[in-house]
């Protein structure tokens, strides 16, 4: 998550600024008022300074590459308005105040949450991080079963990998109102679940490592599947999810939270 | 519209001239019936369980246009209205017979599909009455005593729809925003609501108008455009329901 600064300045030279004061101060001789030479020299405008504190990511394919499981029109506005929408309004709301500078997207969205008493700026910051996430745990071609260790987590913690999807799906379709599903390993039960969360609200909030996460809000599928969630969380089960994303996620996992650590019961 | 429809019934034969009308007095028999049949068959309850049943939407879908598109009040009507109601006739029936058991942890579990299914069956059918096309006095602004009061509490009804408007935007989510009358103070409010919660979970307030601002409500025509959709669904509002009901309230 890239944090830059850059000032647009309207006036590409900045020799010229300089040569505007090095002659105001030839002329303050001649008394004609500095501000007068300034505005002669620049013109009427004033110079805008235009910062951009977060910066929008793109998904990791094209728009049109998930067709016909999410159609192109549905990413152009899922990322192009709301995903944007979220940073452009994050931006807006840091530009008011340094208090929230230099943190990392996932260190923003944990600091505006407040523990339970959010910022306004909470809802925008883990939107923007929810919807990175949520890109990312897709791929075109994606579906069937994850590998290796990944594979073999899941049937430890939820039996068999076809009792996963089915608690996956039910959690999507229990979700009331709007929010989103997840997979997540605990750190501290050391133990993958399946967790379902609204509005913005994402496992990061209690310290827990999101591996794979679903977009249940109607904006996420209404233009393509209308109200059959069904059908969508389906599509995204069996030919959308990032297998491979989740075990790169999960490896990364295993550097914070000790999987081989045995449960030893503690007397 | 379409002629009259008699319908035949075991005790007489009434003619109706609306087939909204007749396909509701239809529902109703249907469902009196089922309670009758309930009550003799087992006495498996006390009282019969009231179910519900889609209202009638008193205009046609494409009425609304262009304020709302028909596509998206059918897919209202039809899928999600209806969605609500299925499943809370479901909750209520395993709440029965959770409380005829005495099970009082199911009885706790069902509370929140009860809240949401049931709260959508109650908003979505006071939010059909709350529109009307424009031939039938949609977006007509209020007279009598709620023009009044409305010029009263919010200064004059550009400034309430601003207000509900800026409230309406900013629901982050889903849920709804209301305009409402206090039973008590007998005071207007403006309220929002989260999900499918009813006002009254926000105390003893009596809706007058209420704007779905969950996504399925705008999406297809509005995209993401919320604050477009609140504009112009002013354009089809029914304060002719709106007056009634508060006259009722404030006599």
């Amino acid at each position: 998550m890239g944090w830059s600064a850059s000032c647009i300045n309207p006036f590409p030279a900045s020799s010229h600024l300089l040569v505007a004061i090095n002659m105001s101060k030839h002329l303050k001789s001649s008394q004609i008022p500095l501000r007068k030479q300034k505005r002669a020299w620049l013109g009427n405008e004033k110079a805008r300074c235009v910062l951009a504190y977060y910066g929008l990511q793109k998904p990791p394919y094209e728009l049109d590459a998930l067709e016909p499981y999410m159609s192109r029109k549905t990413l152009e506005m899922h990322w192009g308005k709301h995903h944007r929408g979220y940073l452009e309004g994050l931006n807006k709301q840091l530009a008011k105040s340094d208090v929230l500078y230099g943190y990392t997207m996932e260190e923003l969205v944990k600091v505006t949450y407040n523990s339970g008493n959010p910022f306004p700026e909470f809802n925008n910051a883990a939107q923007v991080w929810n919807h990175d996430f949520f890109w990312e745990s897709m791929q075109p071609g994606g579906g069937n079963e994850p590998i290796l260790g990944l594979l073999q987590q899941i049937e430890m913690d939820f039996g068999s990998f076809t009792n996963f999807k089915e608690k996956f799906i039910e959690a999507a379709l229990s979700l009331l109102g709007s929010g989103w599903v997840w997979l997540v390993l605990k750190r501290n039960e050391k133990r993958l679940e399946v967790v379902k969360t609204s509005n913005a609200i994402s496992p990061l909030l209690w310290d827990d490592i999101p591996i794979i996460s679903l977009d249940m809000w109607e904006h996420a599928y209404y233009l393509d599947y209308k109200n059959e969630k069904g059908k969508y969380v389906d599509v995204f089960m069996n030919h959308l999810v990032s297998w491979n994303m989740a075990m790169l996620r999960m490896a990364r996992a295993q550097s914070f939270v000790n999987l081989a650590e045995p449960k030893i019961p503690v007397a | 519209h379409k002629g009259n429809i008699i319908c035949i019934t075991e005790k007489s034969t009434v003619t109706f001239t609306r087939k909204e009308d007749s396909k509701m007095a239809l529902r109703t028999l249907a469902t009196r019936k089922k309670l009758k049949e309930g009550l003799g068959l087992g006495f498996q309850s006390i009282r019969g369980l009231q179910t519900f049943s889609l209202p009638d939407l008193p205009y046609d879908y494409g009425a609304l246009e262009p304020a709302i598109s028909g596509e998206i009040m059918q897919l209202h009507h039809q899928k999600h209205h209806q969605t609500y109601i299925t499943n809370y006739n479901k909750a209520l029936e395993q709440l029965e017979a959770s409380m005829a058991k005495g099970d009082a942890p199911t009885v706790v579990k069902l509370q929140s599909a009860i809240t949401f299914n049931g709260g959508g069956h109650v908003n979505h059918s006071v939010f059909w009455k709350n529109l009307a096309p424009v031939r039938e006095g949609g977006g007509e602004p209020p007279k009598g005593s709620l023009g009044f009061a409305i010029d009263t509490n919010f200064g004059s009804l550009e400034a309430l729809i601003q207000k509900m408007n800026a409230e309406g935007a900013a629901v982050q989510g889903s849920g709804w925003v209301w305009l409402g009358v206090d039973k008590e103070l007998k005071k207007l409010v403006i309220e929002t609501t989260a999900n499918q919660d009813p006002l009254v979970t926000k105390g003893s307030l009596v809706p007058l108008l209420g704007i779905d601002v969950w996504e399925h409500a705008y999406y297809l025509q509005y995209k993401n455009v919320r604050p477009d959709y609140l504009k112009n669904i002013w354009k089809v509002m029914n304060w002719k329901y709106a007056s009634e009901v508060y006259e009722k309230e404030c006599p």
